[in-house]
Parts: structure tokens; C-alpha cells; sequence
């Protein structure tokens, strides 16, 4: 299934940051009721990266997206995301941050009192953007996770994929800098999992876009390691082979708390550790 | 299987208390502070309003009516025997005025409306619309609690207002047809025996028990967690601590009226 064409922009998100990297977690630990979820984590991810984040159920995936966007603080460590200290910023001032990343959540997290347009359109409505500006804007992203015809509908009203491609739309809508995909194919099937990592990909290969992508798919963030998007064709192609060091993509694996694998694709299918053989046999 | 008890220590019962107690407070605080910031939400206000006072508007027109009713039938057997019947619209008007109006009409918008907050705003919570917020750069506090309160403070003030007149018909209805009371007598003695004090007081205490109300229903809902056990829980327990706290606020308050003002 190929993704229809989004008017393309110019190629590269303008990045506002002076930062070498789009997040540094540096140090970083957070327990809940006296459990250490994340205990001394470290990593960084560079601009126009992709880094999938994987783990055992319990590891503190999610957690580790919410700690970049503010909305938890840790016990310790520090955390910049594009350049700026969000561990030391007021509620406040992590609002202006925000504006610069999307982030789509596990259950989708659509406002279920709104209409599908009204969840796309919030950030811009909350902003004040003018009317047939929100309209136009609103299509547009529709058009691309291909679901213009959901405008007038309530969440409620879609299955759970179109959920998903609706709560990607919403992230994607104001052109953030990076992006935070917390889970976005769990639960889904084949076909529109294979969407859903088209329109990351795009968004990786197109518009540049830095992004943190907890997944328990092994085999998504293998396809996004081993295939490019094309913009002539508009669908994903198969990288030649030796060619996957090109695509900006890593990975991350978490255990017990702690880091114990941060590299690329090739490093990963060559690892001698046997835990991490494992995990990904 | 065996069954497991566990047992809390009280020192750690009365350290949840104080820390509810702060963070209730923290957000009441900040929840008021955020009239006077922007921006404004203005339309989720109205909309409350109305969702909160148009849709209270049948339980308090029939809670007015019976309270009234009830009042003057129960005054009015024992005030028949040292024949004062004629002071039935004296009593149904201080009661109502002063105290059950408010009162009841605080009680049931506490059961229907600090539920239906705690169980919308614990919903939100679970379902990390709220999270989905903050990370959109909306203020949640700003755009889901501070409307609520203004709506419900404002709409209790003209619902007890409501239940107040209501009241005072459905004495008058007891006190006529029942015990064949003058109209003009009733409706005179009504009027005549209330002073500025038992207005002042018949409107101030709205104006606090919805502030109790919204903030009570939001506070348990923005706590909630635990899944749909948890909204459960919240919805119970907003109803439970507004309507006890309605009634502490309603002793003290009634007690500095007095103070301030004398009794009667």
C-alpha cells in the first residue's frame, strides 16, 4: 500500500537547535514506589535519527518517552532535547518546548469528546491559526495518513489502526522537530502496521524528522534499517545490499533498567551477547 | 486459599491525609490563580454552565418543591397545637433562605456533578488524554478545572435561587391547601420576616459549596489511577468528601455569620 503524496516542503525541518544532538539522556534514573525503572541511562540521538527502543514488557519504554517530553521528571541525571535542559524547565516553559515535538502515545490518546479534525487541528486552534488555515492543514495531514474521510467523525467511530494513523496525524500536523512513537503498530495488523512504518519512515527520509520509537516489533524497525522511502515512486524500496549504514536508524535495547545494547542494525545482528541473541532470534 | 490482610499504620493513614490535603490545596490555589492568566477558556465555561446549571435544573425544582413542602408539613403540626399556623411562611422562609436551600441544592449537585467530573477527568487520566494535553501545550488545569469551578460557583448561585422560590411555593401549597392558610398571610410573612443577613447568608454559601463541589470532583478525577477500578473509586469518593465537606463549610460559615452579624 503506498502513501499518497504529501506537498512537499522543503526536504529538511528547519532546526532551530544548536545542540550536536536532538536528545542526550544523560545519567538518567526514575523509580516508582521505591522500584528503579530506568537506573543510570545514557544515549543520544543524533539529528534526522531514528533510534528504535526495545525491552522486555515492564522496562521502562514508555516511561523513557515521557521523561523526554517533560511530563515526568527523573530522580536524577539530565535530559536535553534539542539543546534545551527539560529536567530543570517550570511546567511552564516545557509548553513552548513541546510546540517542537510530537509525540504519539501508546492507546492513541484522542481527545474522545472532539472530532477527528477538532484532535488534529488542537495544537493550531490552542494557538489561535486562522480558520481556513486550520482547514487546509488538517486535510492535508488526513490526506496523508490517507483518512480525509474520518473529518467530521468522532474517535470513538474508528477502529483502532485508523486511531493511530489519526493520533500520527495530530504529532505530525505542526512539522515537529522530533517525534515520539510510543508503540505505534502494537495491536495492529500486518497491512496497516506496514502504513504505519511507511509514514515513519517518510517522515525520517523526507522531512528529516529526529525520533525516539518504542516498538515490540522486531521486524518494523529491521524493515525501516533496510529500506529508504522514495519519493519518486512515493513508497517504500528495499536499500542494496551493504547500503544500510546510509539510513539514519539505531537501536537501543533495554534491561532491568539499564542500557545494554546502543548501535545499529549491523552491530545488533552481530552481537555476541547472549541475552540480546536471543531477543532478537 | 488464604486470605491476606494488610494493615496501614495509622502514622502513614494521617501522612496520605496531609499529602492529599497539600496537593488538594495546590490545585484549588492554582485553579483560582488562573482566572486572572491567560487565556481564558470562556467557551468551555459557558459550556459547563450549562451542562452543569441547566441540567441540575429538574432534580433541584423537584428537591425546592419537597423540602419546602416537607418543612411546612413537619412546622406545621407542632406549631397548629400552640396555634401559630400563621407562622409557617416565617419558618419555611428562614429554613429554606438560610440554610436547606443551599444546603440540598449543594447535596444534590454534589452527587451529580462532582461524580460526573471526577469520573470524566479520572477517565482522561487513564486514557492519557490529559498527558495527550500537556504534550500538545495545552494546560489541563487552565482548560479543564478553572472552567468547571467558575461554571459551578456561578450556576449554584441561581439553582439555590431557584430552589429557595420553589421552596416557598411548595410551603405555601401545604399551607393552603392543606391547612386552609391565607395566601396573602403566607406570602407576606414570608417576605417580612427576612432581613440581610439571612439573604447574605442564603447566597454566600452557593457561591462556597460550589467551589467545594468543582474542586473536590476535579481533584479526585486528576488523581485517579488504576484503570477503570480507579474512576470507579474517584467517582465515589468526590461525592463522598464534597458532600461532608459541604456540610463542615456550612457549620462554620453559619457560625461566623452569626458572630459577624449577631442572632437573631
Amino acid at each position: 500500500m503506498s502513501t499518497p503524496t504529501l506537498p512537499i516542503e522543503n526536504s529538511a525541518s528547519a532546526i532551530t537547535s544548536m545542540s550536536e544532538f536532538a536528545i542526550e539522556f544523560e545519567n538518567v534514573s526514575i523509580a516508582f514506589d521505591e522500584k528503579m525503572v530506568l537506573d543510570g541511562i545514557s544515549f543520544n540521538l543524533h539529528h534526522g535519527e531514528t533510534k528504535a527502543v526495545f525491552g522486555v514488557a515492564g522496562s521502562g519504554k514508555s516511561i523513557l518517552l515521557k521523561l523526554a517530553i517533560g511530563l515526568l521528571k527523573p530522580d536524577s541525571g539530565k535530559i536535553y532535547v534539542l539543546g534545551e535542559d527539560v529536567t530543570e524547565m517550570s511546567e511552564q516553559g516545557l509548553f513552548e518546548l513541546r510546540r517542537r515535538v510530537g509525540i504519539v502515545f501508546q492507546e492513541s490518546a484522542l481527545f474522545d469528546s472532539l472530532k477527528v479534525s477538532e484532535n488534529v487541528a488542537f495544537r493550531m486552534m490552542e494557538e489561535g491559526v486562522a480558520a481556513d488555515e486550520i482547514e487546509r492543514r488538517v486535510r492535508e495531514v488526513l490526506r496523508f495518513v490517507e483518512l480525509e474521510r474520518t473529518y467530521d467523525m468522532f474517535p470513538s467511530e474508528l477502529s483502532g489502526g485508523m486511531r493511530r494513523r489519526v493520533a500520527i496525524a495530530r504529532a505530525i500536523v505542526t512539522e515537529p522537530e522530533v517525534l515520539l512513537y510510543d508503540s505505534p503498530t502494537g495491536g495492529l495488523d500486518p497491512v496497516t502496521s506496514n502504513t504505519i512504518v511507511e509514514l515513519i519512515m517518510k517522515q525520517r527520509d523526507v522531512y528529516k524528522t529526529s525520533a525516539l520509537m518504542v516498538t515490540h516489533r522486531l521486524q518494523d524497525a529491521f524493515t525501516m534499517a533496510t529500506h529508504q522511502f522514495d519519493k519518486a515512486t512515493n513508497q517504500m524500496v528495499l536499500l542494496p545490499k551493504g547500503k544500510n549504514c546510509d539510513v539514519p536508524m539505531s537501536f537501543l535495547i533495554l534491561r532491568e533498567g539499564k542500557v545494554i545494547f546502543d548501535g545499529d542494525a549491523h552491530q545488533l545482528a552481530t552481537s555476541k551477547d547472549d541475552y540480546i541473541r536471543e531477543y532478537i532470534s | 486459599m488464604a486470605l491476606e490482610i494488610e494493615f496501614t499504620s495509622p502514622f502513614e493513614v494521617a501522612k496520605d491525609f496531609a499529602a492529599a490535603v497539600q496537593e488538594y490545596t495546590l490545585l484549588a490555589a492554582q485553579s483560582v490563580a488562573n482566572f486572572f492568566r491567560r487565556p481564558l477558556y470562556m467557551a468551555d465555561m459557558v459550556q459547563q454552565a450549562d451542562l452543569i446549571g441547566v441540567g441540575s435544573l429538574p432534580i433541584v425544582v423537584l428537591t425546592g418543591l419537597s423540602v419546602g413542602a416537607l418543612l411546612a408539613l413537619n412546622a406545621a403540626s407542632t406549631l397548629q397545637r400552640f396555634g401559630g399556623i400563621t407562622l409557617i411562611g416565617q419558618l419555611v422562609s428562614i429554613g429554606m433562605v438560610t440554610e436547606l436551600g443551599p444546603l440540598i441544592t449543594g447535596l444534590m449537585v454534589a452527587g451529580r456533578n462532582a461524580s460526573g467530573m471526577a469520573s470524566e477527568l479520572g477517565s482522561m487520566i487513564v486514557t492519557e488524554q490529559i498527558d495527550a494535553m500537556r504534550a500538545l501545550g495545552t494546560d489541563p488545569t487552565k482548560k479543564l478545572i478553572t472552567p468547571r469551578i467558575g461554571a459551578t460557583a456561578f450556576m449554584l448561585f441561581f439553582l439555590t435561587i431557584i430552589a429557595d422560590l420553589l421552596g416557598l411555593i411548595g410551603g405555601f401549597a401545604v399551607a393552603h391547601l392543606i391547612f386552609g392558610l391565607n395566601s396573602r398571610q403566607y406570602w407576606t410573612s414570608v417576605w417580612q420576616i427576612l432581613v440581610f443577613r439571612d439573604v447574605f447568608t442564603g447566597l454566600i454559601k452557593p457561591v462556597l459549596f460550589g467551589f467545594i463541589i468543582s474542586t473536590v470532583g476535579c481533584y479526585y478525577g486528576i488523581s485517579t489511577r488504576g484503570g477503570t477500578q480507579g474512576v470507579g473509586r474517584s467517582t465515589t469518593q468526590a461525592v463522598v468528601a464534597a458532600s461532608v465537606l459541604i456540610l463542615i463549610v456550612d457549620f462554620f460559615v453559619t457560625k461566623l455569620i452569626f458572630a459577624i452579624f449577631g442572632y437573631r
